[in-house]
């Protein structure tokens, strides 16, 4: 009889702790969207064809947000380009030549330091080292150079954990065919990670797109009336025009009123990448079973 | 004889890859030694104006009167202050989500959940900001009834947010890498499923899950846009959550394009972004020791 009741307790118990972590999971989820519609309901009436093609115009107070758009664009692209091929080089090092030793340790410290450096730290050795050091002004260079570093560790990891889910039987038949070491790579193990180093990238550019705090002081202006045409021009930003509109606008309600519509396109822009990585990755996982 | 010589170009290529990898291997190195050179150049030089112990240990951050102060306590005070508001309500949901993705949830719910927050992760600090500026901040005033919404709580549920993704995945992690046979085991004696989950997956994940906990606080201590936003900006010591505050990462972000290039404030803001580097350092090395331990316990 007691051990009956007991067993009812622990039943209880259990029942009541398992239904609070279904409440917390329901409460992300429904918190996620509540949080994506306020902003989508807010910033819809600010989204116009004009909004999204024209360059600001009077002050900001009309016009649109296309060279904050193309501005990112250029930022996004530019710094992963930047950062693939050093990070895939690093990638591969990590997965087929370091060996467990002091030198790779520190290289795996260092890779994981630059993960996890504040953003604005980069943006100090920015304007240290490519805006004033070198000399590449406020620029758009400055900003590639800057969030390049930032998303490095991003490129490394995904290419490292991607080479390393390549079977050993795959590698195994290249040597066997007499292949060196290299063309093993470039031929089987590179093409067969493809997918999953790709949702690294993606994953980046969504990354180096949303970023304010590198580009404040490397490559972002506030107020620009055209397009920016070269690598060493500053540039507008999204992430630093919602910022820039929010602190240094003159108008706050119709500048509140834009930087939702800016909002919504960054988000718009960020959440495509997200879930084209994430779409991608049950893709890869459903076809790809070796 | 021609075999040969192809043996031979061929193992040349196969050199000159290998060495352009490694040289690139050295770059990674030489990228963090540059960062940490760079801060601490610039930054060291503020040591010229004020000694260190006025920098790190005085409470007034004045650094455009004259005289400057730059006593850079507040500034700590307030990302400690914010950041230890963000882990105090997210690492308890963050990994009581971690174990329903990771315990409970059926495999299609545990894909959603995990694309959820993966989407959670990716929105930029900036929205965030951006939120916690225009739509919690008034909600805070009015619920409140304080003077501005715009401070330590608001940034500390904005961070907690930003830090739940973190912590969460690695959790989820750590509790997912449990070995199957210790939990039959713990079922076998006739124990419940949370009895399991108490007494076998969360000791033997804890190692992981507070790794999870120090990278989201690591996280949010460098974070800058959602806090430069939401905090409120007054560099204050104070103890109550619903008062502005300003943090390092945010005093940075906002007087730099101030400061003249060479003056003793661009080299202050610079010391101040070693002081953020050495931190988020220090967390990095005690996460990655404790996951080498916690994995070689595992085996």
């Amino acid at each position: 009889m007691e051990k009956k009741t007991r067993l009812k307790r622990e039943r209880l118990k259990e029942g009541l702790w398992f239904s609070s972590f279904k409440a917390i999971a329901c409460g992300v989820v429904v918190f996620l969207f509540l949080f994506l519609l306020i902003l989508v309901v807010k910033g819809a009436g600010s989204i116009s064809w004009e909004f999204l093609t024209q360059v600001p115009k009077e002050g900001m107070t009309r016009g649109g947000i296309l060279p904050a758009i193309i501005g990112t664009l250029w930022l996004g692209i530019g710094s992963v380009i930047l950062a693939f091929p050093m990070g895939v080089a690093l990638g591969i090092y990590l997965s087929y030549y370091a060996s467990e030793n002091l030198f790779t340790r520190i290289l795996r410290l260092s890779i994981n330091n630059l993960a996890g450096t504040p953003s604005i730290v980069f943006g100090l050795f920015g304007l240290a080292v490519f805006v004033k050091a070198l000399g590449f002004g406020v620029s758009i260079l400055s900003g590639i150079l800057t969030l390049g570093l930032m998303v490095l560790p991003i490129i490394v990891r995904s290419t490292e954990e991607a080479l390393r889910a390549v079977p050993k039987e795959f590698i195994e038949a290249s040597f066997g065919l007499g292949a060196t070491k290299f063309q093993t790579i470039w031929h089987v193990a590179l093409p067969t990670a493809f997918g999953w180093i790709l949702t690294g990238v993606i994953l980046s550019l969504s990354r180096a797109a949303g970023e304010t705090a590198p580009i404040l002081f490397t490559a972002a202006s506030f107020y620009m009336t055209r397009i920016p045409s070269s690598p060493f021009s500053e540039t507008m930003a999204l992430p630093f025009h919602i910022y820039a509109l929010m602190t240094e606008g003159t108008n706050p309600e119709i500048h509140t009123k834009m930087a939702f519509g800016a909002t919504l396109v960054l988000l718009f822009m960020v959440m495509c990448l997200s879930v084209l990585a994430i779409i991608e990755r049950q893709r890869l996982r459903k076809w790809k079973k070796w | 004889m021609i075999s040969n010589l192809r043996f031979r170009m061929k193992r040349i290529r196969e050199k000159t890859i290998e060495g352009l990898i490694h040289l690139f291997a050295f770059g990674a190195i030489f990228i963090v030694l540059a960062m940490l050179f760079f801060l601490f150049r610039e930054g060291g030089v503020i040591f010229r104006v004020t000694s260190w112990k006025n920098f790190l240990f005085g409470k007034i951050w004045l650094p455009t009167y004259s005289p400057p102060q730059f006593g850079s306590l507040p500034l700590l005070w307030g990302s400690l202050m914010v950041t230890l508001g963000a882990l105090l309500w997210s690492a308890p949901l963050g990994i009581g989500l971690a174990i329903y993705v990771a315990e409970l949830a059926s495999p299609k719910i545990r894909a959603i959940l995990k694309a959820f927050i993966e989407v959670l992760a990716g929105i930029p600090s900036v929205v965030f900001g951006f939120f916690g500026m225009v739509i919690l901040a008034p909600f805070l005033q009015s619920v409140f009834s304080i003077p501005t919404g715009l401070c330590a709580f608001n940034a500390s549920i904005i961070l907690g947010l930003m830090a739940l993704p973190t912590i969460t995945s690695f959790s989820e992690e750590a509790i997912s890498a449990v070995p199957h046979i210790l939990k039959e085991a713990s079922f076998a004696m006739g124990a419940t499923h949370w009895q399991t989950i108490k007494y076998v997956s969360i000791p033997v994940a804890s190692g992981g899950i507070f790794c999870g906990v120090i990278m989201g606080m690591g996280r949010a201590i460098g974070e800058t846009m959602a806090v430069l936003m939401a905090a409120g900006n007054a560099p204050i010591i104070t103890l109550s959550f619903f008062e502005p505050i300003r943090t390092l990462t945010a005093t940075i972000a906002l007087e730099m394009a101030e400061a003249p290039k060479g003056s003793p404030h661009y080299h202050a803001l610079f010391a101040l972004g070693a002081i953020l580097f050495i931190i988020s350092m220090a967390f990095n090395v005690i996460a990655d020791l404790l996951q080498e331990r916690w994995k070689r316990k595992l085996g």
